[in-house]
Parts: C-alpha cells; sequence; structure tokens
C-alpha cells in the first residue's frame, strides 16, 4: 500500500511540475517534449488506478501521435518566439490569483461530487466484467452497446483527416502533373495533322 | 496513516491541478498559437483523469469508454487545429494572435 501511494505521488508530482514546464518555458520545442513527459507520467497514473488499456492508448495516441505532430510543427515553422512572450511576466500575479480562485471552486464541487456519485445507477459495473482484463472488458461493451457511437468516432477522424489535408494541401505553380480526363478528352482529330510535303519546301504551319 | 491511502480525493485534487494550470497556459501564452493549442490538450488530459477516477471510484466501465471517445476528439482537434496553424502561418508569416483579426472571409 505504502509503495502504491509512493508511486501516485511520485507520479502526480512530476505530472504537475511537468505541466509547469510546459506552459512556462521559452522554447516551444522543449515545451512539447515536456508535454510528452507529462503524458508518460499519467499513463503510469492510469495504470496504478487499473486502467491499464487507457494507458496503452495515451501513449499510442497521444504521445505517437499528437505530440509528434505538435512537435512537426513547432519544428516545420520558422518563428520568432520570443516576441510572443511579451507580457508574460506582467500577467503572472494575476494568473496566480485566478488560478485559486478556479482551484478553490473546482476542489469544492469535486468534495462534493464524490458523496454525491454514489447514489447513481451504475451502467456496466466492474462486476460484470469478473475475471476479465481491462482490454478485454473494455472491448466486450465499446463493439457491442457502444457500437453507433464507435463509429461516429471513427467518421469524425476521417472528417479530421479529409479537412486537415484539404486545408494544408496547396497548388504549385510550374509542376507537371498528369490529368486522366484531359488525356482521355483528346482524339485523333485534334491532334495528329496529315501534312503532304512537296519536295524541297519545309512544313509551314 | 492517512497520507499513504490515496483515494478518488488525491486523483481529483492532481486534475483540478493540472487543469487550472492548461487555463494559465492559455492566459499567460496568449500570444502563441501553438502554447494555446498544447495548453488545451493538457486540459484535456486532466479531464481523461478526473473521469478514469470517477470509473474506478464507481466501480463502472462507461467513465474509461468515455475517456477513449475524449481521446479521439482530443486528436482530431489536435490535428485540425495545426493545419489551420500552417495555413495561417503560409498567408501572415507568423502565428500571433493578434494578426487572426485581419482576416476576412
Amino acid at each position: 500500500m505504502i509503495i502504491y501511494s509512493l508511486f501516485f505521488y511520485a507520479f502526480a508530482a512530476l505530472l504537475v511540475v511537468a505541466s509547469l514546464v510546459v506552459i512556462s518555458v521559452k522554447n516551444p520545442v522543449h515545451s512539447v517534449l515536456w508535454l510528452i513527459f507529462a503524458f508518460f507520467n499519467a499513463a503510469g497514473l492510469f495504470i496504478l488506478i487499473g486502467a491499464e488499456f487507457l494507458a496503452m492508448t495515451l501513449v499510442i495516441v497521444y504521445v505517437g501521435a499528437v505530440a509528434v505532430l505538435f512537435l512537426f510543427v513547432v519544428m516545420m515553422l520558422n518563428i520568432n518566439f520570443s516576441k510572443l512572450r511579451e507580457g508574460f511576466h506582467k500577467h503572472v500575479p494575476m494568473c496566480i490569483l485566478i488560478a485559486l480562485i478556479l482551484f478553490a471552486d473546482l476542489f469544492l464541487v469535486m468534495v462534493k461530487s464524490t458523496s454525491m456519485a454514489k447514489n447513481v445507477t451504475l451502467s456496466f459495473p466492474f462486476s460484470e466484467f469478473a475475471g476479465l482484463s481491462n482490454a478485454h472488458a473494455i472491448g466486450s461493451i465499446l463493439y457491442t452497446k457502444f457500437m453507433p457511437i464507435f463509429l461516429i468516432a471513427g467518421l469524425i477522424l476521417l472528417v479530421a483527416m479529409i479537412s486537415a489535408i484539404i486545408l494544408t494541401h496547396r497548388k504549385r505553380a510550374n509542376v507537371k502533373r498528369q490529368d486522366a480526363g484531359i488525356q482521355f478528352r483528346r482524339t485523333v482529330a485534334d491532334s495528329i495533322d496529315i501534312v503532304k510535303v512537296e519536295t524541297g519546301k519545309g512544313v509551314v504551319n | 496513516m492517512e497520507i499513504f491511502e490515496i483515494e478518488i480525493i488525491h486523483y481529483l485534487i492532481l486534475s483540478t491541478i493540472v487543469f487550472v494550470i492548461g487555463i494559465c497556459g492559455i492566459f499567460l501564452n496568449r500570444k502563441n498559437l501553438i502554447i494555446i493549442l498544447i495548453s488545451i490538450e493538457l486540459m484535456l488530459l486532466a479531464v481523461n483523469i478526473n473521469m478514469v477516477a470517477f470509473s474506478v471510484y464507481l466501480q463502472d466501465l462507461s467513465g474509461q469508454i468515455f475517456t477513449i471517445f475524449t481521446l479521439t476528439v482530443a486528436a482530431a482537434e489536435a490535428a485540425i487545429g495545426l493545419a489551420i496553424l500552417v495555413v495561417f502561418y503560409r498567408k501572415k508569416n507568423s502565428i500571433a494572435i493578434d494578426d487572426v483579426s485581419e482576416l476576412k472571409g
């Protein structure tokens, strides 16, 4: 039990420190790298609490896809980041004040909600999945009871992919491309001229 | 000992702290579009921690299912947000939020 709590405190402290560094560091590349570290700590917390499947998904989706996407974009764009940090230090005291108020607010709501949450009716209690691993249990309802929502989630990803491609795709000038429509519309009549060439004279178009 | 008993309230406090840090990130770096997107990812992570904590607390699997869908939407949001960012950078050669107001149509 003590080992468990020590791991919790370690992961939690590292997560908080990492997210503080993410928002305060000057270089966005470092910011993204610390974000990856924060995601790893969150995955560790998920494993501690018993949600192994989500821990793995977090590492694969967030670290493998989202954070690397951020890294690509940050490194691709040539931006003067020091200009964008103007007014950072000026706003820190105000920000801390707002953060404290917001934290107190959310904290009170959460303390209240934990006592209220005991009275809710459960839709998929763990006891139904006794003996199954976490991934097995999630799969057994994700592909059956949540089938329509799962399909919609796939559709959202498809739309996101198409829109990202359309947004960033640009037509370059001076690049020769194959256009099948134009090729098929060509006929013999408008591409070949048969000319009778007289001897001693060239072909004049 | 009391401090070594990890209960749901510990996870909730942690997720609240991360969420507030995310909001602070938006507040402090309001000129930098990339850091704002990263802060939004942090806030979504905090929400995910919250939902998983409640899922285990109530011994109910629906919280974890919902987290998967949150993850999906977060990935889609990051992809589109960064695509818009790249297009914006090509137009304006900067990613300062102040320039966004000049866009029309």
